[in-house]
């Protein structure tokens, strides 16, 4: 009986003793955390995609306690309305940010950019970026091994076998910039979303002479600069053979998709506009023969007169910056 | 017989193709297009425009900075173009175009083919002529020689090694060299040594090329060549690597990076980059050709040709033959690390030693299967790496872990494809993760 | 036809290995052993090998096929080299459908559930064949059934292995004919018997570069030394005999040859192999001197096939260039 009771005192007094020493130790180390980092942290989406530039969400969600300024902070994944209420929250002002949708501008499908060799190393797009150009003449194209759609957690890329390029369900996309980062090739870019998901943009990024772009793909943009001289809106600019649509300018008008002879200006979600304005109905029946029958023919010669202008003009226009182009 | 501590395998070497070949000059190219950066470090600017004529042996680019390398004019003639064209990668460089009239060389270039073995030039007047003739390393890599040459302050060169291993299958470029233009070699390592200041200059050679080495060793007893000794080394690739040849030759390993060679007082040169070194400073002779072995098992003719640069690549299949039927694979420089060319109207340049041409069921590569851990890759990494974890690591984008297992000591050289019995891309992984450390930690550098 | 031009990073040869042709070499080299059992035990070894391969390639086949939907790798022979070493591990009566378990376990459970070649943590046939020992011990033990009656008469022969018997004190080490053991006269597993036949195998696998020597000569080598020493501690006069016998008894060479060398489950470095094979070597002496089993190498082998992973982490290659 005494020793039962001698085990029990001693083993309650070193539990109490322990007891204390733990409780001294934790005073000592204990870490001092904003318990709003918690709440925010529960507002953030929790995918962890990296895509505001931090860690993970937790990160995020401290960056944002800590911060005064919290304006350079955003979450595209969650969106103006988790930023809202975590900023609505915390007393801060929220940032402002229009959507944004990933958008892979090269329209060069396996019809219309032939490949010139057979490619036959690691699948990845990565690997292939680190010796040559990939299996079409198109020094700027997809190459179609999916770093991308690897990148995404979303799932919202995927390989279109026939077409051999990446397409973007806009549905799905977040605009987290993950695949951004991951081509080689620096084809995709956050635009703005449109209402309906709308899309305006030139599927290119080849900035070779019209000449060595017609050779390597039929849908490559040659720099004719035809858009830019239509767009009412000042939206599009042409820089080294290439032209871009500014998102912020466009009006979604689409009179350029029209002008563009080699199909380079693709739209998602709406219909282009008419061919032939209405206006044009009056007018003699050859001319609409012209018009209307061989609608293929007249822009592809005007288009060969254009490229030879271009390929004169640009001739020595190409800058130092593309040569060192790096391997 | 001496070789290279760990790691390495045994190709056969396939240069029966080739080797009794002697060199031939190829006839002059009627037009030929030269890229503004053939060499490792920045591009060099062109310092010629559309409509100037050249003569053979000028400047048309001048060394982008001190890493860099003075191009010259292969041919003369009138420039037609100084814009960008794809290279034999498809990649876009920047090139002058001249086209050929006449063969009209630099009057102060000395055409003579005849020995000329006194120099009595100080080191830095050597280096000055190395670096104005554009001389680099002939052996695949291109690095300018005048920046090996130019050793850092407070380190001391003890030893020159001539890299005439040639460990690559197929080449035979620089054996051609050592048998036909043993002299010249000789005395540019002469050269090289005086500019160095070293008293030992060691040709390293592999001995499946045993009468190269008996040639040489021949040479340096006859022209008393002091100093310069010819050593046989066993057959293993890649004893060509250069930490690899001097560890064969010195018994010393280089440190891991960023310690060079000269850390442990060797510098290093290919045996076509010394007789290139005695053209420049004997003859005043820039690198505008060199010897280049166009060879495969399926080719009708195999040849050692001397090239003018900038010759299209084209014009060498062709007199070989033209390519063969069905799948093949054209490689500038060796089957182990010589890269695939996809547009054969691509210009030759320096780093060029060999057309290679892969045919047949060689070609395509064998279907991946999983690893099966049977550490082949281990024991066969010449830098006692984990190949199968640093390409696991790399496709897993896990760069602080592959930097952890060294990936950047990686020096490319493809054993561990090579053995894979399950034919994973190892090195095409490796090579990613690579890169991208190496880019991490630049920016850590910066950043400090 | 016209030409096709190929784009792959470097290098652009192969040196001609393959996993198949790895897998060829092993069920090549373990042919010698099976024909030495053969020539032994009469043909029903042929019989119970052939279920086993039978049995571990159709699993192979069908978990790939219709459980992970996926590709099926039975091509690259590595499941027939797992029937191969079940087989060697099983005595001569086993019912067939106690063949058939272990095939599915060493397949099923040993290598498929850890996603297939290379994937698994312990060698597939050990895991069958240790499943097997204990679920039926009995049938697993029985070295008597379907022998031939010359064997039978044989003085050693008492229904149980040697080690077994030396272990119950029937008989001591200098009282074994070594002449005989060599050339697989005592009981055992049907593969275990041919001493002779399994290092023929065993140099074969050394000269195909399948294997390097670290493995065998460090389990060998360290049972070796153990045996010495205990067997110096026993009396001098069976100081060579303790090492031969501990070498020659039980499942010593194969296990040491073509269970422990088993790719996926060992080392990857020559420095951890070492290691390895001396812990196995360890592991088998003290279990065969003082454990329950009279034979212990499938235990050490399984045993030191969960410390592998802990191994490839401390066993790093030497670096190039320190010291």
């Amino acid at each position: 009986m005494n020793e039962l009771l001698l085990t029990v005192l001693t083993l309650s007094v070193l539990g109490v003793l322990l007891a204390i020493v733990l409780y001294f130790v934790a005073q000592k180390f204990k870490v001092e955390e904003d318990p709003r980092i918690d709440e925010v942290e529960k507002m953030l989406p929790g995918a962890n995609c990296g895509g505001c530039g931090f860690a993970g969400c937790r990160a995020m969600a401290e960056a944002m306690v800590k911060n005064d300024d919290i304006s350079a902070l955003y979450c595209p994944v969650g969106g103006a309305d988790v930023m809202k209420a975590a900023a609505g929250f915390l007393g801060k002002s929220a940032p402002e940010k229009s959507p944004q949708v990933a958008t892979m501008r090269c329209g060069g499908t396996c019809a219309k950019r032939p490949k010139v060799n057979h490619y036959d190393g690691a699948k990845s797009c990565a690997v292939v970026n680190t010796f040559y150009v990939g299996e079409s003449a198109c020094a700027f194209g997809c190459l179609g091994y999916g770093d991308c759609v690897d990148s995404c957690q979303f799932g919202a890329l995927s390989l279109n076998p026939e077409t051999g390029l990446v397409e973007v369900d806009a549905s799905k996309c977040t605009a987290c910039g993950a695949c951004v980062k991951a081509c080689p090739k620096g084809l995709i870019e956050l635009r703005k979303k449109w209402p309906k998901d709308r899309a305006i943009y030139v599927a290119c990024r080849s900035k070779s002479r019209g000449a060595v772009v017609m050779k390597a793909c039929k849908a490559g943009c040659i720099g004719c600069g035809k858009c830019e001289k239509v767009c009412a809106f000042g939206a599009i600019t042409i820089d080294s053979c290439l032209a871009y649509i500014d998102p912020d300018k466009c009006k979604l008008c689409r009179k350029c998709v029209n002008e563009c002879p080699t199909g380079a200006i693709h739209i998602v979600n709406m219909d282009p506009l008419p061919k032939e304005p209405k206006v044009a109905k009056p007018a003699s029946v050859a001319a609409t023969d012209v018009a209307t029958q061989k609608p293929a023919s007249k822009p592809v010669v005007e288009v060969k007169a254009e490229v030879k202008a271009e390929a004169k003009a640009e001739a020595k226009a190409e800058t130092k910056s593309d040569v060192v182009n790096k391997e | 017989m001496k070789t290279f501590p760990i790691g390495g395998i045994h190709p056969s070497d396939n240069k029966r193709w080739s080797k009794d070949k002697s060199i031939e000059r190829m006839e002059l190219p009627d037009e030929v297009a030269i890229p503004m950066i053939q060499h490792i470090g920045a591009p060099s600017v062109p310092v010629v425009a559309k409509g100037d004529k050249v003569l053979t042996g000028q400047l048309i680019g001048q060394a982008g900075g001190f890493v860099s390398a003075n191009i010259h004019s292969p041919i003369s003639g009138t420039v037609t173009a100084v814009d960008i064209f794809p290279n034999g990668q498809g990649l876009r460089r920047q090139m002058v175009v001249i086209k050929r009239e006449g063969d009209e060389w630099m009057p102060e270039i000395d055409r003579s083919t005849e020995l000329k073995r006194e120099c009595t030039l100080s080191p830095s007047e050597i280096i000055a002529k190395v670096r104005d003739a554009g001389v680099v390393g002939m052996g695949g890599a291109t690095f300018p020689t005048h920046v090996k040459l130019s050793v850092p302050d407070g380190q001391k060169a003890e030893i020159l090694i001539i890299n005439g291993v040639e460990c690559e299958p197929y080449l035979t470029s620089d054996y051609r060299t050592m048998l036909e233009r043993g002299e010249e070699l000789l005395t540019g390592v002469e050269i090289l040594m005086r500019a160095l200041n070293v008293e030992r200059g060691v040709i390293g050679v592999e001995n499946n090329k045993p009468d190269a080495i008996a040639h040489l060793k021949e040479l340096v007893v006859k022209g008393n060549y002091r100093g310069v000794e010819i050593m046989p080394l066993k057959t293993r690739y890649p004893q060509g690597g250069e930490k690899q040849l001097i560890a064969a030759v010195t018994g010393r390993q280089v440190a891991p990076p960023p310690a060079l060679p000269i850390s442990v007082g060797a510098v290093v040169c290919n045996a076509s980059t010394a007789v290139a070194v005695y053209e420049a400073v004997q003859k005043n002779k820039p690198l505008i050709e060199r010897v280049v072995t166009v060879t495969g098992k399926e080719l009708k003719e195999t040849h050692n040709f001397l090239v003018r640069f900038g010759t299209k690549l084209n014009t060498l299949l062709e007199r070989a033959g033209g390519l063969p039927d069905g799948d093949v694979k054209v490689l500038n420089g060796g089957p182990m690390m010589g890269r695939a060319i996809v547009d054969t109207s691509a210009p030759l340049i320096k780093g060029c030693s060999g057309i290679t041409v892969i045919s047949g069921t060689q070609t395509p590569r064998g279907e991946e299967a999983q690893c099966i851990k049977c550490a082949k890759c281990v024991a066969a990494c010449p830098m006692g790496l984990e190949p199968y974890l640093l390409s696991k690591l790399a496709r897993r984008k896990m760069w602080d872990k592959a930097e952890e297992h060294n990936t950047v000591d990686c020096i490319e050289c493809g054993c561990c494809s090579y053995t894979c019995p399950s034919f994973l891309p190892l090195l095409d992984y490796i090579r990613i993760g690579k890169q991208t450390v190496m880019g991490i930690i630049r920016a850590r550098a910066i950043k400090k | 036809m016209a030409t096709k031009i190929f784009a792959a990073p470097s290098p652009h040869i192969h040196g001609g290995e393959t996993t198949r042709r790895i897998m060829g070499d092993v069920v090549l080299a373990l042919i010698p052993a099976l024909a030495v059992s053969c020539y032994i035990l009469g043909l029903r070894v042929l019989l119970i090998t052939a279920v086993s391969v039978a049995g571990c390639v159709v699993f192979e086949y069908l978990i790939q096929r219709f459980l992970l939907k996926g590709r099926t790798t039975i091509g690259d022979l590595s499941a027939v080299v797992t029937g191969v070493i079940l087989a060697f591990n099983l005595p001569l009566g086993i019912p067939l459908w106690i063949v058939l378990i272990g095939a599915l376990v060493a397949i099923g459970v040993g290598k498929m559930t850890f996603g297939g070649l290379g994937c698994n943590p312990f060698n597939p046939a050990l895991t069958g064949r240790i499943f097997l020992l204990i679920a039926y011990p009995v049938q697993m033990t029985d070295w008597t059934t379907g022998v031939p009656e010359k064997m039978l008469d044989a003085d050693t022969l008492t229904g149980s292995t040697m080690l077994a018997d030396v272990k119950a004190g029937l008989y001591s080490v200098s009282e074994v004919d070594f002449f005989q053991m060599f050339g697989g006269h005592m009981n055992g597993s049907m593969g275990e018997i041919g001493s002779f036949a399994l290092i023929l195998g065993g140099l074969y696998l050394l000269w195909r570069r399948v294997i390097t020597w670290h493995i065998p000569v460090a389990i060998l080598g360290t049972m070796a030394l153990f045996a010495a020493i205990v067997g110096l501690e026993q009396g001098g006069d069976i100081i060579w005999q303790m090492p031969l016998f501990h070498i020659l008894a039980g499942g010593a060479l194969l296990g040491a040859i073509f269970m422990a060398t088993d790719y996926s489950t060992s080392p990857m470095t020559h420095k951890g192999m070492v290691i390895y094979g001396v812990g196995i070597g360890l592991l088998t002496m003290i279990i065969r001197l003082w454990g329950a089993y009279p034979e212990g190498m499938s235990f050490a082998i399984f045993i030191m096939n969960a410390a592998t992973p802990l191994i490839n982490k401390y066993c790093r290659p030497k670096r190039f260039g320190t010291k």
